[in-house]
This record gives structure tokens, C-alpha cells and sequence, in this order.
């Protein structure tokens, strides 16, 4: 299968090497990449803010740029989301809901099409580390993805994962929420990160960059050990040191 | 900003701050997610139940003039009186008016959220009726002056003390810390009030249109007391309440109990039709109830948030909403607080007022996910977004989205503009701008790489 690489924009710009580690991952795996140089953002920003009409046109944008790719694959349940089920309702009445409808069968979250699409669960990786796991909450409430993850994450030899009541308590990122209201937002992350700092694990691992960006700043920014991770850059860096 | 928007964010503000009172919450609801959880798995399929239970609403909101009609037809056949108002105004004066006839010189109240949206007690107060609280938590906050904190547990955000104090302070009871015996306390003081009251004032859980009863659950046994000791019965409900038959208690019930306060039912479920019968002992000799709009028809009117009017007043969404969780109930100033009341105040009191509280959200979707009756409540504060960005125009945003996408537009520009932030970042962070400077204030950003991944990507032939 050729995959198509849809790198989310503050990926792209502020954290290259989750993309990378996406690529190498699906590479391992047999998986034919390309990335097509004209994507940029998928538009969520407006969107959230509810400037939905700036956001068609880049939901209509994101159509153009992806309509002769076979599948498309991202490393963000949050931007997948968008794709997957916001556009085809931003775009429905339009002359675009077909080819909205099109992308959205065609586009999958990282540890969704390695796991559904593929039928992969072990990739070949090994790692003597402890993690604990942070499901997104577009990955696990708007995808609807709990167990591809972690089927991943079980599968990975020497791992050892620690779950929490926490795990699926939001981040406090919801985009630009995450300015507009700073107070809650940075609240929110001091009960989630916190709380799975306190695992004891090595990496706090997520199928989402832009949560991993705010546990991430929080972690950094409170001098704490535990260090964020992308599913696709722990499960590169198992792949190496097999 | 509007008042209510400032109120808010210095609100919240204050409460984030207060690291204490957040983990004392957290630790309340602990309680109740373990008990929710056990009784949820009491049910053989939750989830078919949330299907049924909201089926059960649908069809009724979705046809609620007839059924409405048929529940006003077969209450009034068993005795009752049904009094319309169209807003709070109106059903002031219809139950100050019904006070006044009865010659009422005690009020006493069971709890009521719809009262709490049409600010009856200070309308009492002010025609000059005492008015007392009787269920606990909201028997509290009257004596605090303050309004329910939670729309189920009004007064969750006190702890034991606080109430020893209070009691201390208004009823000159010697302090205690036993829940049992502040409980008792109330209880004394409460129970001589039924018998002095010339009228009970309770709200209605479900209004149900085959029977004409209106069903009320409790744990308190305050509000049976409400509605059977005072010669005058008068309920409020908002319209949306009715539901097609008794039948449809079996589910909505439970899961009102179940998903709202972690039981498997409340402890006293009761079924009210109509005043006192000649020959029965017991009972009001009046039976009153206002059936309330304020609103409510315009929510009816809109396709894509109707649902809304589905809300049976659990309060599941509050209980697992992490803003709620961190700011607190009063930090919205709303009668109903969490996702819910961010979802329906600004139609109940206006978009442009009340837009703030759709986007004080990260849209985490756990209140969607925790509701019994399936309301879409995080699409709903999407949906309200939306709806404010047409209705009142942010300046601001249409200029920071509008070139937002300019540049995305444009991948030459978006990749300049890219590298000229990783470029000058170093300089940025020691400046005013606008939304970094307000992420930075609290955290990091992860080192700027020197190139993006596109430019690494073109540059590795293998990956």
C-alpha cells in the first residue's frame, strides 16, 4: 500500500522527529511513503473557535491535497479527527461531502492503520522501559480508538506499561483553549500530568503530539523527570535497539 | 468582554489557584465514580439503556405540544391545576399570586434548580414570605446566602466543618464533625417548618402524560413532606420534563440515580396525582403546577441542539467534566453549571452573553460519553461557537484566523513563516505575543528543531 503522510503543521515545525519516527515505523512495516509537500494545516484551529467558515476552505484545501492518495496516515488522533469525521460534517450540504466522505474512509490515526488496517500488533521493537499511556481524547472519544495503542504498546518486548485512573482524563490542550483560558487549561495539566508522573515511569506516551506538547511544556516547565513520548517515536526507538 | 465573561475568567482564576479546594473535589467525586461504576455494571448493557432512556425523551421532545396536552389533560382530570408561563417573569408572579390566595404566611421548599432559574426565593423574600430550603444541601447554601454550587450536590464544595460553623452561627448548635448528627440538626430544625407552612413549593423530576402524575425523587424524604403537609401543593417544571408513559420511569429512573449520584435507585420515588381526594386524610387540599418555557421552545426550535432538552438534571456531565472538576460551580455564574449549562445558557440567557462558557472548553467529549440520555453536549459547545462567531463578531479572531489561513493556504508561505518562528523564537519568547506568551507563562516549549520535517524529509533519501 502507498501510505500518504499527513504531518500535522506544528509537527512539521516543532517536532520533525514525531514525523520521522512515523515514517520509519510504517517503513519497517513494508509500507510504500510518500509526502506530499502541499499540506499544511487541516484547519482545526478555526474551527474550534467556530470560524467555520475559514475552516471549509481549509478542509477543502486538505481535499485537494490528498485526493489521489490511496490512504492517509497520521501520527495525531486529534487531526485525524478532524479529517475523518469533522470534515464531512463542516462540508455536508456542499459540493464537497462526497470527496469528504472519500478522504475520511481513506484516512487513519498511526496506531489505527497499523492495527486495523495492517492486522499488526507487534512490530518488531524492544525496550527495557516503563511507560504509562495518555489516550487523547479525539483518539478515544471522537475515533473511538482505546486498544490499538495499547496492543502496540503490549507487544513491544521489555516494555512495561502502567495504567492509571487517570489515562483518559483530558490534558487541558484543546487548542487555542489552551490560550484563550490559560487558568484551566494549565489547572487541567497539573492533574494529568502530575498524575501520571507520579507512575513512576520513563516516558508518558501518547498517539497524540498536541497533548504531548502541553503534558510536555507543563513537565519541562515543572522540572519533572518523566518525559514525553509519541507512540511512533517509542516504538522507532524499539525498533533500533533491536 | 461582557460582564459575565470578566466574572468568569476572575473566577476562575481564583479558583484554579486553590490547589486545596480542586483536590478536595476530586476526592468527592472519587466516591462517587466507584458507586457509579458498580451500578452501572448492574445493568446487562448500559449502553442499550442510554438508547432507551433517550428514546424515551426523543419522543417526547420531539413531539412535545401533543404529549405536553395529553400530560396537562390527564393531570387536570385528576384534580390538579396546570398555570403556563412563558418566562421567569410570568412564573413569579403566577406562584407569588398562588401564595397570596392561599393567605400563606410559611413557604417551605424541596429542591427545585427550576426555582433556582426563575429566582423565587428573593421574589418571596421580597413580597415578604419566609421561604426555607428543606432539602439539606440546598438548607445550606440558604443559610450561607449562596447559590448551589453543583445542580445535584449544592453544597459539595464545603467541608464538614464549614457546616458545623454555619449551624453554629445561625441555629446555636454546638459544633460537631459527625455528618450524622449536622444531618439530625437540620433534620430538627426542618421538621416543625412542614406543619407551619401554609404552602409547599417543589419542583418535578418527570411529568408523566399517561397517568398525569409528576414523579420527584429524593434521598431525603424532604420533599414527600414538601408536597403532603402544606394545604397548598405548587410544583414548577420546565415543559421539556414530560414524558409519554410510567413506563418510560423504568429506565429513566434508575439512570437518573445511577448515572447522577452513584446509586442504584434514590431512596424515596414518588408519584404525585393531584390534591386530596374527599375522604382521603392526607394530601394538600390544593394541587398547583406552572410549567415553565423561559426559552426552552426557542431551544426546541433549534434541530441540531435539541437534544438538549433531553437533560433529566443528573448532573453525570458535571460529576466527569474537567473544568467543572478544576473551577468549580460557582465560577460560572449560571443556575446550571458544567457542560450542560454551558450548552443551554446561552439560549436561555443569550448567546452574547453567555458564549464564553462554550469556549471555556477543551472539548474532551467526556460529558457526551457520561450522559444517560445521550445529549452531544462537546459538539453542542462547538455548534454554540459557531453560532457566536455569526451572531457576535470577534474582530480578533476573524483577523487571526483570516490570515491563519492565508498562510496555510500557501505552503511557501506557511514554510517561510515556520522557519522564521524556529529562526526568531529565541527573541519571541521575551515578547508580548499574543497566545505565546500566555502559553509560556505556564509552560515550555519542546526545543526548536532547526529544520521542519518537510525540510528533513526532502533532505533523507532513507528514512
Amino acid at each position: 500500500m502507498r501510505v500518504s503522510l499527513f504531518i500535522p503543521c506544528f509537527v512539521d515545525q516543532l517536532t520533525p522527529q514525531v514525523g520521522m519516527a512515523t515514517a520509519k515505523v510504517l517503513k519497517k512495516l513494508g509500507q510504500e511513503l510518500e509526502f506530499i509537500p502541499t499540506q499544511t494545516c487541516c484547519g482545526q484551529p478555526s474551527y474550534n473557535s467556530g470560524q467555520w467558515e475559514i475552516a471549509k476552505e481549509g478542509a477543502i484545501r486538505s481535499l485537494e491535497v490528498f485526493k489521489d492518495a490511496e490512504v492517509v496516515v497520521g501520527p495525531s488522533g486529534s487531526c485525524v479527527a478532524m479529517m475523518k469525521k469533522f470534515y464531512p460534517e463542516l462540508l455536508h450540504g456542499t459540493k464537497y461531502e462526497s470527496e469528504a466522505k472519500r478522504l475520511s474512509q481513506r484516512t487513519f490515526e498511526f496506531s489505527d492503520f497499523i492495527v486495523s488496517q495492517l492486522k499488526i500488533t507487534d512490530v518488531g521493537a524492544s525496550l527495557n522501559k516503563k511507560v504509562t499511556y495518555h489516550d487523547g481524547c479525539h483518539a478515544l472519544r471522537e475515533l473511538r480508538l482505546k486498544e490499538e495503542p495499547r496492543k502496540l504498546l503490549r507487544a513491544v518486548k521489555g516494555l512495561e506499561l502502567i495504567e492509571t485512573e487517570e489515562s483518559e482524563s483530558c490534558c487541558g490542550f484543546g487548542g487555542l483553549f489552551s490560550v484563550k483560558f490559560p487558568m484551566i487549561s494549565t489547572a487541567m495539566v497539573q492533574v494529568k500530568a502530575g498524575a501520571l508522573a507520579r507512575t513512576g515511569a520513563d516516558y508518558i506516551v501518547s498517539s497524540d503530539p498536541s497533548c504531548l506538547l502541553q503534558i510536555g511544556g507543563w513537565l519541562s516547565r515543572e522540572g519533572k523527570v518523566i518525559r514525553p513520548l509519541h507512540i511512533a517515536e517509542l516504538l522507532a526507538m524499539g525498533i533500533d535497539h533491536v | 468582554m461582557s460582564d459575565s465573561k470578566s466574572i468568569f475568567i476572575k473566577e476562575s482564576t481564583l479558583t484554579t489557584a486553590d490547589g486545596e479546594q480542586r483536590q478536595f473535589i476530586r476526592t468527592a467525586l472519587g466516591g462517587y465514580y466507584k458507586n457509579r461504576d458498580l451500578y452501572k455494571a448492574r445493568y446487562r448493557d448500559w449502553e442499550l439503556a442510554r438508547d432507551a432512556a433517550s428514546l424515551a425523551k426523543w419522543s417526547a421532545v420531539n413531539n412535545l405540544a401533543e404529549v405536553l396536552e395529553k400530560f396537562v389533560a390527564k393531570f387536570e382530570s385528576n384534580g390538579g391545576k396546570v398555570h403556563w408561563a412563558r418566562d421567569a417573569a410570568e412564573a413569579r408572579e403566577i406562584i407569588l399570586d398562588l401564595v397570596a390566595k392561599a393567605n400563606a404566611k410559611a413557604v417551605i421548599k424541596s429542591k427545585c434548580m427550576t426555582t433556582e432559574e426563575i429566582h423565587l426565593n428573593d421574589a418571596l423574600e421580597k413580597a415578604g414570605y419566609g421561604v426555607v430550603e428543606s432539602d439539606l444541601g440546598e438548607f445550606i447554601q440558604q443559610l450561607r446566602g449562596e447559590a448551589p454550587y453543583h445542580f445535584v450536590f449544592p453544597c459539595m464544595h464545603l467541608k464538614r466543618e464549614a457546616i458545623s460553623e454555619l449551624f453554629t452561627k445561625h441555629l446555636g448548635t454546638a459544633p460537631t464533625d459527625s455528618p450524622e448528627e449536622l444531618t439530625m440538626i437540620a433534620r430538627r430544625h426542618l421538621r416543625k417548618l412542614y406543619i407551619t407552612a401554609d404552602v409547599g413549593i417543589t419542583g418535578a423530576n418527570f411529568l408523566v402524560a399517561d397517568t398525569g402524575q409528576i414523579s420527584i425523587t429524593e434521598n431525603e424524604g424532604n420533599a414527600r413532606l414538601t408536597a403532603a403537609m402544606p394545604r397548598v401543593h405548587i410544583a414548577l417544571s420546565g415543559i421539556e420534563k414530560v414524558i409519554n408513559s410510567i413506563d418510560d420511569l423504568s429506565v429513566l429512573l434508575p439512570m437518573l440515580a445511577t448515572a447522577g449520584a452513584g446509586q442504584p435507585m434514590t431512596c424515596y420515588n414518588t408519584l404525585y396525582a393531584g390534591p386530596k381526594k374527599p375522604g382521603e386524610l392526607d394530601g394538600p387540599e390544593e394541587f398547583h403546577l406552572v410549567l415553565l418555557d423561559n426559552a426552552r421552545t426557542q431551544l426546541l426550535a433549534d434541530p441540531e441542539q435539541r437534544d438538549a432538552l433531553h437533560c433529566i438534571r443528573c448532573g453525570a456531565c458535571l460529576n466527569v467534566c474537567p473544568i467543572f472538576k478544576n473551577i468549580g460551580g460557582h465560577a460560572y455564574g449560571t443556575t446550571y453549571q458544567g457542560p450542560i449549562g454551558s450548552v443551554i445558557t446561552p439560549h436561555l440567557r443569550g448567546l452574547k452573553d453567555w458564549n464564553h462558557l462554550s469556549g471555556a472548553s477543551s472539548l474532551c467529549g467526556a460529558c457526551t460519553d457520561a450522559c444517560p440520555v445521550r445529549i452531544d453536549l462537546h459538539h453542542h459547545l462547538l455548534q454554540n461557537r459557531r453560532n457566536a462567531a455569526k451572531v457576535v463578531p470577534n474582530l480578533f479572531d476573524r483577523v487571526f484566523h483570516g490570515t491563519f489561513n492565508f498562510v496555510i493556504q500557501r505552503p511557501a508561505l506557511f514554510s517561510l513563516g515556520g522557519k522564521l518562528f524556529r529562526k526568531t523564537f529565541g527573541l519571541l519568547k521575551h515578547l508580548p505575543v499574543p497566545y505565546l506568551g500566555t502559553w509560556l507563562k505556564s509552560r515550555d516549549l519542546p526545543a526548536i528543531p532547526q529544520k521542519s520535517f518537510r525540510e528533513v524529509w526532502k533532505d533523507s533519501k532513507n528514512v
